[in-house]
């Protein structure tokens, strides 16, 4: 087993207190910081260590934090995104429940390093239990002086806040988060150069929560050491997997950054449910695509997956067998995407309901040669949308129309899903067995 | 805390604040915890303590799958639709709720208890196929357990603890 950095001591459902998180290192990182680092020198070790923002993007964390300028204005916000609303992931959940201390100092440390003055939790109303932990965690941070006023004696002070959301997919994206913050109704921005004039026209950073939770774990034992944990050299550190779907251990797991698929799914998800073969994957949630057998020991992490014109996303690794019929399985996300579009822009408000009344059809067995031109080309128009959110969700489209033509077709000359699947629940219950 | 102390207490925040509007969601949610729902009075009580016109947050109080501007019941059950769960029996579990429960979904039973309400990936898709009643996740589900955890709300009046991880 790899070295473990974020769920090292992680228990599923039990939440490391901070004593715990004391006893085991947890705040040093800030002290010494605090007490021996500049701005500056944290912001080059966290470019060192190869560290990529794991919301779905992969950009540089220490780059992005180095956009702010030095003379910008205060005060400076840090927004911890812990939106996670893109299907099939649920790392920051996992991350937040087990291991919230690791996550405020992180976003301490981010605050110090763009001299912000305060950060946001963002989180979504599903994971309220989650949200109350966070709370308790800051709460005992503040307590125990790591936040507030003159934290430690340095002179630097810093709070956080958890922030609840509504509940909609579009608060992941980073501008929208900001106008949904500042309570209005969110929508993509991109006047915003969230830099220099971010939340309340303030420099602000957005990082995922992921992300951030690394950072204390850099500081302590250097960016050379990050940087071997990643089976890639140009992205650091390891990366938390969620796996779902036809698996039989469905879970968050933290393995090095490219690790290949086959042993994700293997050895830490256990390997495929009894009676079900791999027949395709979403390697990084709803907005990535379909992924065949072809790639089954592809190295799961950014640059690998655009290669080969797919994205690592969230790290969220979906597993289809050969029964699951990926027509209707596209039709879901498409059905989730269009129900989620914040309406906002034309491609993405009329587009998607487009693809999914085109997919409902062939599904249900009503489906024509003519609808594949058509599928295409919609699929291509999304890239007039103003966000990427839009773009993403054509991804699976995309990936179905040139992975699984044969499936398509099958659907439209059979006049009807012609896979075995019915998902219906089998007589006594779930679990024992493949549930097809 | 009762939500009328958790609506003085946004007041003050409020009071403290240069930007009461951060707080319009957690306003929105208390007023909607006092009521059950948020109501056409609550979202005016609301909009005057953030000082602002009410349709400024109909807005989005319109725009967020979480808050409620019709009636539902004491428990609000969210059946994940995501895509993990849909390939475990999401629909079954729908169905099924929609049966034990004689409503359609976006209904209410008739004791004003239970409210089914389909929902987007509830991140819980270890779990599948999993939903949300009040905040607290269950999850993979069977028809046993529906029923159970049904039962338990009819009896106890609250989500249980522990299902949530």
């Amino acid at each position: 087993m790899s070295e473990l950095v974020l769920l090292k001591n992680s228990q599923p459902g039990e939440t490391i207190s901070f004593e715990e998180y004391r006893r085991d290192g947890g705040y040093e990182a800030l002290a010494r910081v605090l007490r021996e680092w500049s701005p500056t020198e944290l912001r080059q070790v966290i470019i060192d260590s190869g560290l990529c923002g794991r919301g779905g993007a992969g950009f540089p964390t220490g780059r992005k934090w180095d956009g702010i300028r030095e003379d910008a204005p205060f005060p400076r916000y840090i927004l911890a995104n812990g939106d996670e609303m893109e299907p099939g992931t649920f790392k920051d959940r996992f991350l937040i429940q087990t291991n919230p201390h690791t996550v405020i100092e992180g976003i301490i440390l981010a605050g110090y390093a763009v001299s912000a003055q305060k950060g946001i939790e963002f989180i979504r109303p599903s994971y309220e239990t989650q949200a109350r932990v966070m709370e308790q965690a800051v709460k005992e941070a503040r307590q125990t002086g790591y936040l507030g006023k003159n934290i430690l004696g340095s002179g630097f002070d810093f709070d956080i806040e958890v922030h609840r959301s509504g509940g909609r997919y579009i608060c992941g994206e980073a501008s929208a988060q900001v106008t949904a913050i500042q309570g209005m109704r969110p929508h993509p921005d991109k006047t915003f150069h969230m830099v220099q004039h971010g939340l309340w026209g303030q420099p602000t950073i957005v990082n995922n929560v992921e992300t951030l939770a690394f950072v204390p774990h850099i500081v302590r034992k250097g960016a050379a050491w990050f940087k071997s944990l990643s089976q890639t050299t140009r992205e650091g550190g390891t990366k938390l997997y969620c796996v779902s779907g036809k698996v039989r251990k469905p879970g968050c797991y933290e393995a090095p950054m490219g690790t290949p698929l086959s042993e994700i799914i293997e050895s830490h998800a256990g390997g495929m449910l009894p009676g079900c073969t791999f027949k395709a994957c979403l390697p990084g949630g709803a907005s990535s695509g379909f992924m065949t057998k072809e790639h089954y020991d592809i190295p799961m992490d950014f640059d690998s997956l655009k290669a080969i014109g797919n994205r690592l996303g969230t790290g969220a690794v979906i597993i289809f067998d050969q029964q699951t019929c990926l027509v209707g399985a596209t039709l879901n996300l498409i059905a989730y995407f269009a129900r989620e579009s914040c309406g906002f822009c034309t491609p993405c408000r009329e587009g998607l309901p487009y693809l999914r009344d085109l997919l409902h059809r062939i599904e249900g067995g009503e489906g024509e040669e003519s609808f594949i031109p058509m599928l295409e080309d919609m699929t291509r128009f999304m890239t007039h949308a103003y966000c990427a959110f839009a773009r993403g969700a054509a991804a699976p489209v995309h990936a179905l129309l040139n992975a699984f033509p044969d499936e398509i077709d099958a659907h439209i000359s059979r006049k009807g899903c012609p896979c075995a699947s019915t998902r219906s629940w089998p007589v006594g219950g779930i679990g024992e067995s493949c549930r097809n | 805390m009762t939500s009328e102390d958790r609506i003085r207490g946004l007041q003050k925040q409020i009071a403290g604040t240069d930007h009461a509007r951060e707080l319009a969601i957690d306003v929105l949610f208390a007023f909607q915890e006092r009521d059950g729902y948020l109501t056409d009075d609550g979202l005016r009580e609301a909009a005057q303590l953030l000082g602002v016109d009410p349709m400024e947050l109909e807005e989005i109080a319109t725009f967020y799958d979480f808050i409620y501007r019709e009636p539902v019941g004491r428990f609000v059950i969210h059946v994940c639709d995501g895509l993990t769960c849909w390939m475990f029996g999401q629909e079954s579990v729908t169905d099924y709720l929609c049966h034990r429960l004689e409503i359609a979904v976006g209904e209410t039973t008739r004791d004003g208890l239970f409210t089914l309400l389909p929902t987007a990936c509830i991140g819980h898709c270890d779990r599948a196929p999993a939903m949300l009643i009040n905040g607290v996740a269950y999850g993979p589900l069977t028809p046993e357990k529906i029923d159970s955890i049904l039962n338990n709300l009819r009896t106890a009046g609250s989500p249980a603890d522990g299902e949530t991880g």
